[in-house]
């Protein structure tokens, strides 16, 4: 059974955290810790390694070494599918909808365990069926409607225009009912005025949710914008923490990001 | 405002401490080995030479499988295409040295031309110059089949490509059994040179006299044993050094692992892909004439099963790596002699596949397979 | 003449799957009435069909009858392939296999049955039953363990089949002088082997044929799902070929003479009539619509469209597989049972993984996700190569079944290099459609409404 989760444990610990692929650390120790009710940004180059930690958080790769724990319990070893039951939910760097399906679907699939029938039920489709069928439908039109995405609820998820797919991405993750959500990139491939309007999304989330957020993101107007606190790896190592503020001072990110020297002449 | 949309609980998942019992399919497994490994022993205590013997049929079709999966893997590395035709191209190979032999007695033709060549020479050349007039039919079949079939389909889904891959391959097999063509018989296959065989005991080598016996607990083998073994040997040599060493190896390479770069590279994807059928066709041609040399039956069907179990091979030994497939080959070649002279011959083709079952079972990417790490 | 023919044959395998689609209108009817005046109409035309001359011949003669019935069990068995491969995209060539074990375990049922013994229904009903059980079983007590290997739990469910198995026979054996006077024998049927009880038995061996498939198919399924998808389709295919092998030599390696091996099993009852063909194949259609049409339809369709993403939709890859690997194979024991009883002679050439090949191709030919596509190609499939070419190229003389062989590959690959997708992609029509879901107005308030 689901322990009671202690206020002052955080969601999110991470220690000591690595992966190595064939003869590449992708990641080595990496350390983190979110509390509850925070906006926190993994920023660092390309190839850092901050997917390769997100794949591991959500149990998609398992860590060379280190412990995950999410809410006081350790997720090291869980399959993909059951850290999502306990409460991360994850958008992916290339956006994966289920492509060929509608949009609709796309979100009542992520709804499948709160469906409240089975598939004897289905098979049968009798009462419980068509009632606990058309309240998930209801639910996830008015899911839908949230995220102004109701008017393309039939619609193949591929044919969406680029900036309602990441929406959709976004909704579908929610629809899994997450306490912690991690977004890779989510603002990639955007116009300014889409990510403006991404920002206001993940700020009204986070409060209808009551959402615990880690956000991967390159565009960095975004992530000084919106993160409390940011964590910058290099090379899968963390090279600098803190506040948005104290990160664009810092000359070894400056350094991460620009070259050497860079720091210098900034 | 509260969220009545998603509800407030997720699903309860049960968090015991982890508890893998990890050891019970071990113990299965190890169970099951030893079982297998009692089977063989107490044969071989029983009737060594008969193991012997077993173990060498074992060794020369497993020879034989290899030089038909090579061209499964390679096919597989690169367009990543279960290339079922390619059992049919392997029974045409075999078609072709039959008419070649049996019709036109093809072998003799240096005696023609050069009438006091020695009887041995004239063999010796007849035989390669059929092998290789049947390897080149198998190669323009299969350049044409690569060509008219799979080209066109290459940006389709993948299925498209096997389904036409069994289209083709149901297509040669019944278009030869059409009476005309090869028709639907099991034909006596005429070989291009006489069997001479050995038998190996406490005195050391004799040849087999023909019509006699060899003593009941001599080791006995054949000529043809020894020239498939050295051929298929040198077709994994030659291969290897092609992949390894040559421009168009390297080309076939890049190819397998990433055509839009191999294609910005300057590399031409096509060529390398049809130049890939072409080798492995090649290999399965000259296995069709061994083969049938070796067992002296033909038949439109008779690249089927092969054809598969050479596959199987290929998987087995990690799709894509030449060794590998050489190595599942023979691993193959053993199973089924051994499941036919130790326990009965209909399970030949289960024990196979049970075998491919386990191995991947416990190495997902086949013995020689390299890891593969999924993107996410 | 022959252009008559093909006309006529044309007008037929229209006629039919109008039929069809009419009968799936009306079971899905929402009003009752509608359904039962549906089913009896549905039921006299047929019945009319069949007795109703025109000229010298009934409308539809044996020959025709013969058709539909292959159609119906070719029907269920592309029916579960779709399930598999079109739906959930495990590229499975093992579905022969399951359709050659639901045709020999329903027809050693009832055979046995009609020549006085009851084991056969006895020991395959309790087994499966059992086997039902303990799988759910074990199933449930794996769950609260964490990271068990694949090969652990099958070993488990292995070592528990075999349990059930021997249970299945003691109390087979125990029961069966009990029954056996009742059944008589092949000349003189007793009252249990005749009549109403025989359809009865006959039903319980196509269900219990389907089931005991759909556990062999979780044995089987269980370690090979695991593995890649090439990798998967090359596994399904040996289990196809072992399954053939074992029927060639069930008289010598397994113990069931009455199987006769390489001989074929003859004496089987022909019980199949048009009425349990349908019956047995709208059952399998509807069930089929259900499951796509259920939220774990939904996760099926998520696993097929992008593995990654469902692992992280809260989806057990593993366990939505399986499942759908064991319905699918479910279908295919249904439709060999059916078969086997259509037919009354089953040969190991009928299920050689050659001829496994046809499911796949009518799969992909109607379309790989479409229902309807697979339904209507596996009719049109029939009665275009057994009937249509069958008919016109038996005046070619002694080559003309191979000719069949050489004209339906050419077909294969024109319909490939033309429309890959298969004819109807992934359309469905009618009754087969995913409920309608009306669109929704807004009713959120503008303080509830992200601007955007
Ligand atoms: N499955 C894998 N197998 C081998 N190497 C991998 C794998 N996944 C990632 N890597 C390597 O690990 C390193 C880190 O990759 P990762 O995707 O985590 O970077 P990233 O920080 O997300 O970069 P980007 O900003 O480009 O998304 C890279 O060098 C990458 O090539
Ligand atoms: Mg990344």
């Amino acid at each position: 059974m689901m322990t009671p989760v202690n206020p002052s444990t955080p969601v999110l610990e991470v220690t000591g955290l690595a992966k190595i692929f064939g003869g590449l650390r992708a990641v080595s120790d990496f350390n983190m810790t979110i509390q509850k009710g925070e906006l926190v940004g993994l920023i660092g180059p390309n190839g850092a390694g901050k997917t390769t930690a997100f794949n591991m958080i959500t149990g998609l790769y398992f860590p060379t070494h280190g412990e995950i724990k999410f809410e006081g319990t350790s997720v090291v070893g869980l399959q993909p599918h059951e850290i999502t039951r306990m409460g991360i939910g994850r958008t992916f760097q290339n956006i994966r909808l289920f492509s060929n399906l509608s949009v609709l679907d796309n979100v009542r699939i992520a709804y499948h365990f709160h469906s409240g029938y089975s598939l004897t039920d289905g098979i049968l489709r009798n009462a419980n069926y068509s009632k606990n069928e058309r309240e998930l439908t209801e639910k996830t039109q008015d899911f839908l409607s949230i995220f102004h995405l109701n008017k393309f609820e039939g619609e193949i998820a591929k044919n969406l225009p680029y900036g309602q797919q990441r929406r959709l991405e976004i909704a579908r993750a929610l629809a899994c009912n997450p306490h912690l959500l991690l977004l890779d990139e989510p603002a990639a491939g955007m116009n300014p005025k889409e990510i403006t309007e991404l920002m206001d999304l993940i700020h009204f989330i986070r409060e209808k949710f009551d959402l615990t957020i880690l956000l991967i993101e390159h565009q960095m107007r975004l992530v000084m914008d919106i993160c409390e606190k940011i964590t910058v790896l290099d090379f899968g190592e963390v090279i600098a923490r803190g506040t948005p503020v104290e990160i664009q001072n810092n000359p070894k990110v400056v350094e991460a990001y620009l070259g050497k020297g860079a720091a210098n002449v900034a | 405002m509260q969220n009545t949309l998603v509800e407030q609980n997720s699903p309860p998942v049960d968090l015991k401490p982890r508890m893998s019992l990890a050891w019970v399919g071990k113990a299965f497994l190890i169970a099951l080995s030893l079982l297998i490994v009692y089977l063989l022993g107490t044969n071989l205590a029983k009737n060594p030479s008969l193991f012997a013997n077993i173990i060498l049929s074992g060794l020369q079709m497993g020879f034989v499988y290899a030089m038909i999966a090579l061209g499964y893997t390679m096919v597989y590395g690169i367009v990543k295409l279960i290339n079922f035709a390619h059992g049919d191209v392997f029974m045409v190979g075999a078609f072709v040295s039959y008419y070649l032999v049996y019709r036109f007695n093809f072998q003799n033709w240096p005696a023609l031309f050069f009438p006091d060549m020695p009887p041995m020479v004239v063999v010796v050349i007849g035989t390669i110059s059929v092998i290789i007039i049947a390897m080149i039919v198998c190669v323009l079949l299969a350049t044409t089949i690569e060509r008219v079939a799979y080209k066109p389909l290459r940006n389709a889904p993948r299925i498209a490509a096997l389904i036409t891959a069994i289209g083709v391959s149901f297509f040669l097999e019944f278009f030869g059994a059409l009476n005309f063509v090869f028709s639907p018989r099991f034909i006596p296959y005429t070989r291009p040179f006489e069997v001479v065989a050995w038998y190996i005991d406490g005195s050391g080598i004799h040849s087999i006299v023909a019509g006699t016996q060899p003593p009941a607990n001599a080791i006995t083998f054949s000529n043809i044993f020894l020239i498939i073994m050295i051929v298929s040997i040198l077709v994994q040599i030659f291969l290897q050094f092609l992949v390894k060493q040559t421009k168009m190896g390297i080309a076939m390479r890049a190819v397998s692992y990433d055509k839009p770069t191999a294609r910005l590279m300057g590399i031409n994807v096509d060529q390398v892909i049809s130049f890939t059928f072409a080798i492995g066709a090649a290999f399965a041609g000259l296995g069709g004439v061994l083969y049938a040399i070796a067992y002296s039956s033909i038949n439109t069907q008779m690249g089927i099963l092969p054809g598969l179990k050479a596959f199987v091979a290929a998987v087995l030994g990690g799709i894509g790596s030449i060794p590998g497939a050489f190595v599942g080959a023979l691993i193959m070649g053993q199973a089924e002699a051994l499941t036919m002279g130790f326990i009965s011959t209909p399970m030949r083709d289960a024990v196979a596949f049970a075998i491919l079952i386990i191995v991947l079972l416990v190495r997902p990417t086949g013995i020689f397979g390299e890891p593969e790490n999924e993107k996410a | 003449m022959e252009l008559g023919f093909l006309i006529g044959s044309v007008v037929k395998i229209g006629a039919i799957l109008a039929y069809l689609y009419g009968l799936l209108w009306v079971l899905g009817h929402k009003k009752l009435w509608v359904k039962i005046v549906g089913v009896v109409a549905a039921f006299a035309i047929v019945q009319l069909a069949f007795t109703i001359t025109i000229g010298d011949s009934t409308i539809l003669n044996e020959f025709d009858s013969g058709l539909v019935f292959q159609a119906a069990s070719m029907t269920m068995i592309a029916l579960g392939l779709n399930l598999i491969y079109g739906f959930n995209g495990q590229f499975s060539l093992g579905q022969w296999g399951f359709y050659g074990i639901g045709a020999y375990t329903a027809a050693d049922i009832t055979f046995r049955w009609i020549n006085g013994d009851s084991r056969g229904l006895l020991v395959v009903g309790i087994g499966s039953i059992l086997g039902a059980v303990m799988i759910l079983g074990i199933q449930k007590w794996l769950s609260r363990l964490r990271g068990v290997p694949v090969l652990s739990a099958f070993t488990f469910y292995l070592f528990g089949s075999v349990l059930v198995g021997a249970v299945a026979v003691v109390i087979g054996n125990a029961l069966n002088p009990a029954i056996s006077p009742l059944l008589g024998s092949a000349y003189e049927p007793g009252p249990l082997s005749q009549g109403i009880w025989l359809q009865i038995v006959y039903f319980l061996a196509i269900i219990f044929a389907g089931v005991f498939a759909g556990e062999v198919s979780f044995l089987f399924g269980l370690p090979v799902l695991s593995l890649g998808s090439d990798y998967f389709g090359i596994a399904t295919l040996g289990f196809t070929i072992i399954v053939n092998t074992l029927m060639l030599n069930s008289d010598t390696i397994l113990p069931f003479p009455e199987m006769k091996g390489g001989r074929g099993m003859i004496g089987i009852p022909k019980l199949t009539t048009w009425f349990w063909a349908f019956f047995f194949m709208l059952m399998v259609i509807i069930i089929m619509r259900n499951v796509i049409h259920s939220s774990t339809g939904r996760t099926i369709l998520a696993v097929r469209e992008d593995e990654t993403a469902a692992k992280a939709m809260g989806i057990d890859l593993a366990s939505t597989k399986l499942l759908t690997f064991v319905i699918g194979s479910f279908f295919a024991g249904i439709g060999g049972g059916v078969y086997a009883h259509y037919i009354g002679f089953l040969s190991p050439g009928t299920f050689d993984f050659l001829a496994g090949f046809n499911p796949l191709i009518i799969v992909v030919f109607g379309g790989l996700g479409s229902m309807t596509g697979t339904i209507a190609a596996s009719f049109g499939w029939i009665f275009f190569l057994e009937g249509l070419l069958r008919v016109l190229l038996g005046q070619m003389g002694p080559d003309a079944p191979t000719w069949r062989f050489v004209l339906y590959p050419i077909v294969l690959l024109l319909l490939m290099l033309i429309r890959p997708q298969g004819l109807l992609g992934t359309v469905e029509w009618g009754f087969l459609k995913a409920p309608f879901v009306r669109p929704r107005e807004n009713q959120h308030t503008a303080s509830d409404v992200v601007e955007g």
